[in-house]
């Protein structure tokens, strides 16, 4: 029986890798056969970050879908999960590798001074230790702990919303669209917890 | 259209100019949105001409020109390099002619200390000049002081590669001060004043933190959300392993000839 349902679950779990990881490669062929404009590291850049956001959003659709409509695609959260962590990883890889050419001087001022990019670190910070904790074993060896470490995900979330609002001029209604989803997944759940906590569940 | 110039004798040597397609489909107009492919693609409805530039405040013979008697002036190309806020940088060869050469027709009085410049309000022409959203008031506003708009570097450009300039890139008539960020050169102008007092100028109104009213090019003053230390050269082909980061030079390399304007100031306050 449970080979039977883990089969469908796990082919589907891989064209979500398939599929998930697209961008990243269609974006890297392009931008390493010039064909990503005028200015192709920076649309790279854009593209990872972009990409991890919503991973990372997606992610937390995960339980307000089960709560609001009964469909559950919780054995599916990990592997967004970990896409979001991927996506940050290529982000930074990029401007460390690709845009600043491992400037240590740069990057050091970057990451002391910067508070745009002080909240790209944390997010992306997090993302690595939610990454590195999501397998079988920590989730035992963790407990309860586990929950609350993974509850990271919602800093994770604002850290990353504001760092995409401050990486353009001006105020744009894409990265305030981006910021409202967050703004909206996190509300939920607040308002979650507060109505059970007024009214608790039969036990 | 074609445009005629002889070659200035200010322009850089041993630049090489920015492919022409980079330099008109990667823009910063933001009348036309906010991409950088904006403006080659939703400009197609401005219309540049007639078009008349007028020239008064603080000055003994105020007037108006037509952007196509400017045109019949002795025009030079200046090939520039133009460094964005942004830490990406091109290489322009400009069309155009001294902006002091223009005061001096209209004799800016004693009392004049800068002068003020205007871009056109046509929302029904510039898409990015409606929307729920405004980015910027509008019109455009930037401001530079007397003697910065006297210096012979500073031009105002009606073309580029041998054409009048395409609407992307500020037409009919904009301003080139090369030492400074791109945003100082307000594009698509209608009004220059001359006034004793410092301009107001967009990018200071929307962010006075980020953008300063000097706005020179300095490697040693950060914005506050990246480093000015370095810059992305536009155009350079080879996709991610052809375009590496360059150093931005101070003043953005016309310091030998500009530095002097700014004597005893401190350029991290005045940024």
């Amino acid at each position: 029986m449970a080979a039977r349902h883990a089969r469908p679950a796990g082919l589907i779990r891989l064209a979500l890798y398939g599929f998930g990881l697209l961008p990243a490669a269609v974006s890297f062929v392009l931008g390493a056969t010039d064909r990503l404009g005028a200015d192709p590291v920076n649309t790279f850049e854009r593209t990872l970050g972009l990409w991890a956001l919503r991973f990372l959003i997606l992610s937390l659709c995960v339980t307000p879908l089960r709560d609001m409509t009964g469909i559950n695609v919780l054995r599916y959260r990990r592997a967004l999960g970990l896409l979001a962590f991927w996506y940050a990883l290529f982000h930074l890889s990029a401007y460390v590798a690709l845009d600043q050419g491992f400037d240590l001087h740069t990057l050091l001022a970057d990451v002391t001074e910067r508070p745009f990019i002080i909240l790209g670190m944390v997010a992306f910070t997090i993302l690595a230790a939610l990454a590195a904790t999501s397998n079988g074993w920590s989730i035992r060896r963790l407990g309860r702990r586990w929950k609350v470490l993974h509850r990271l995900a919602y800093a994770a979330a604002i850290c990353a919303a504001i760092h995409f609002i401050l990486s353009f001029k001006v105020i744009r209604a894409e990265t305030l669209l981006y910021g409202g989803v967050v703004a909206g997944l996190l509300a939920f759940r607040v308002w979650r917890a507060l109505s059970r906590r007024a009214k608790p569940p039969p036990a | 259209a074609d445009l005629a110039a002889h070659p200035g004798a200010l322009s850089g040597t041993g630049l090489k100019p920015t492919p022409l397609r980079d330099v008109t489909h990667y823009n910063n107009f933001y009348e036309f949105g906010l991409e950088k492919t904006d403006p080659a693609e939703r400009s197609g409805a401005f219309h540049p001409r007639p078009w008349t530039v007028q020239v008064d405040g603080m000055v003994a013979k105020p007037r108006t020109y037509d952007i196509d008697a400017l045109l019949t002036r002795p025009l030079e190309e200046r090939i520039y390099r133009m460094r964005c806020v942004e830490a990406w940088s091109m290489v322009i060869p400009w069309i155009g002619f001294a902006l002091r050469d223009l005061l001096a027709e209209v004799e800016p009085l004693g009392s004049a200390k800068y002068v003020a410049f205007e871009s056109v309000v046509r929302p029904s022409e510039m898409p990015g000049q409606g929307g729920v959203l405004p980015v910027l008031d509008w019109p455009y506003v930037e401001g530079l002081r007397l003697d910065e708009a006297m210096h012979p570097l500073t031009i105002l450009a009606v073309g580029l590669y041998g054409q009048t300039l395409p609407n992307q890139n500020g037409a009919p008539i904009r301003l080139v001060v090369p030492w400074k960020y791109g945003f100082k050169g307000i594009k698509s102008i209608v009004r220059i004043r001359l006034t004793d007092r410092q301009p107001r100028t967009s990018w200071n109104l929307r962010a006075s933190d980020e953008y300063g009213f000097y706005a020179n090019v300095n490697p040693a003053v950060d914005h506050p959300r990246w480093s000015q230390a370095s810059e992305r050269p536009i155009g350079a082909g080879g996709g991610f392993f052809g375009a590496a980061r360059q150093p931005t030079l101070p003043f953005n390399g016309y310091g030998e000839q500009v530095a002097g304007l700014y004597a005893g100031m401190d350029l991290r306050r005045d940024f």
